[in-house]
């Protein structure tokens, strides 16, 4: 207990700081008309995603991620949300990473990801303001300036420069999660934050195919100081195409040994009524780091596991 | 065990050698495959390494404990050892002990690595005292301070001396390259 005591008082600062971080993002959201909503945190089951492992809890699931609500309200005529909430993922603890961990998730209704895109800019540079910092943060010795709009470089032109192959010609993804880390975030501009768009097809996950590119998805994640922020899509509204892709994760997980995890059929019912609309994941513990100019996401969460 | 469950101080067999994680650095896109480097040391040997494990990849854990002991005795071609805590005794063979049986005396303190209950490495103090038996009468003048002959010690260890050495005197050895570091006391 003494040294959780220590903890929290070495990091007031950057309790605060959250605290003030997210009366700005709720400011922001109020202002551009957006519902904030809640949805439960122990479900019944999961978007299958095989990368992304759920913590049981007596034969349902901690929630991985929001997104499976929030598209039930788009669905049901709700309009523009957003949502601050825990998140888990099991397995997941590093410099970067918590296994409960908060997201800020938002869907905006007429839009797709170069509108989100912006929304984010826009958001920072809110935030930046409601802080009373200036826009040109410190983080870990470098200076980003969040000032929009942000330098966008597509997958296919980060990894032919960075990496020396391209993921659209020899579709390795393995090789793209690895070579994507260690290879082409770290030569990301350390003095403004990046977008990076344009996925391949078959990392498409939730988001839709380009209508005049069947190879391209539209998705894209956001970068600042090294560490990932935010992964946005135009989402998908096709629920038989998001079956058949569910149907592929859910063949490698039971291949795995997950095989408590079902068809989201609910949420299926929901993608039929879902209409055009883009949205966004972003990790709030790593919105904090950075402007509390923090190494460690444990810098900044009160009761770290 | 799956990699996911590999944390600080594990013990993993690796290459048929027992390995201690020393650290694990967990990288992981959003919606893609962990990245776990994971900083090993070679409990035979001390040796430092780094792996790349992915998300999935399996790993032999293993059960190995290190356990303070006292060196015992010699008895034909075996090292005798007591656990200083369960007062059980393990034995090395001269092969296992190899070039640390010049270094052992009686009663002192060790550092037994026991791997499924066997003993399998030896870690010894950094520096042990040893009596010189035998040293050849320097000719050269004292003025020479760096190793300029040979002395045998207590345990037939030969090892290169500054000349003003001579049988008797308590020299201490730096256990992990053999070498001689000072004079302790004089004969």
């Amino acid at each position: 207990m003494g040294e959780s005591r220590e903890h929290l008082i070495r990091i007031k600062p950057h309790v605060v700081q959250r605290a003030l971080i997210y009366d700005g993002i709720r400011n922001f959201f109020h202002q551009n008309n957006f519902l904030e909503v809640d949805t439960p945190v122990r479900v019944p089951v999961l978007i299958p995603e095989r990368y992304i492992l759920p913590v049981s809890s007596n034969g349902w699931f901690l929630s991985t991620s929001p997104e499976i609500y929030m598209k039930q309200f788009i669905a049901a005529g709700y309009g523009n949300i957003f949502q601050l909430c825990h998140c888990f993922r099991k397995g997941e603890k590093g410099e970067n990473h918590q296994p409960e961990f908060t997201m800020l998730e938002w869907y905006r209704t007429n839009a797709g990801y170069e509108q989100i895109i912006t929304d984010t800019e826009q958001l920072l540079f809110f935030l930046t303001k409601e802080l009373q910092v200036s826009p040109a943060i410190n983080y870990c010795g470098n200076k980003i300036d969040l000032t929009p709009p942000w330098p966008r470089i597509t997958i296919r032109e980060a990894f032919v420069k960075s990496a020396g192959w391209d993921p659209f010609v020899n579709p390795d993804y393995e090789r793209f999660d690895i070579d994507l880390m260690e290879k082409v975030v770290p030569c990301f501009t350390p003095n403004q934050p990046t977008v990076l768009l344009d996925y391949p097809a078959a990392l498409a996950s939730l988001s839709r195919i380009k209508p005049e590119c069947a190879q391209v998805a539209e998705r894209a994640e956001i970068f600042i100081g090294g560490l990932e922020i935010a992964n946005i899509y135009s989402e998908l509204t096709d629920a038989t195409e998001q079956r058949q892709r569910f149907q592929l994760e859910l063949e490698y997980l039971k291949a795995t040994g997950m095989d408590n995890m079902h068809m989201p059929e609910e949420f299926l019912k929901a993608i039929a009524h879902l209409p055009e609309c883009g949205g966004i994941a972003l990790g709030i513990d790593r919105l904090v780091m950075l402007l509390c100019n923090a190494k460690s996401i444990n810098d900044v969460i009160a009761f770290p596991n | 065990m799956d990699i996911g469950d590999v944390s600080r101080n594990a013990k993993l067999m690796i290459n048929g050698a027992p390995h201690n994680v020393e650290n694990v650095n967990f990288v992981k896109p959003g919606k893609g495959r962990a990245i776990y480097h994971v900083k090993v040391r070679n409990l035979t040997n001390g040796n430092l390494s780094e792996i790349t494990y992915h998300s999935g990849d399996k790993v032999d854990e293993t059960n190995i404990t290190a356990n303070d002991m006292q060196y015992l005795y010699q008895e034909n071609d075996s090292y005798i050892f007591m656990d200083s805590k369960s007062f059980e005794q393990y034995s090395f063979n001269e092969e296992q002990i190899g070039d640390k049986k010049y270094f052992l005396k009686e009663g002192m303190p060790v550092t037994v690595l026991l791997w499924e209950n066997s003993p399998i490495d030896l870690n010894l103090p950094k520096a042990v005292e040893m009596k010189v038996v035998e040293s050849e009468t320097s000719t050269k003048t004292e003025t020479i301070t760096a190793q300029s002959k040979t002395a045998v010690l207590e345990t037939g260890y030969t090892v290169g001396v500054p000349s003003f050495i001579k049988p008797g005197d308590i020299i201490r050895i730096d256990t992990r390259n053999g070498a001689y570091v000072e004079r302790v006391t004089k004969d």
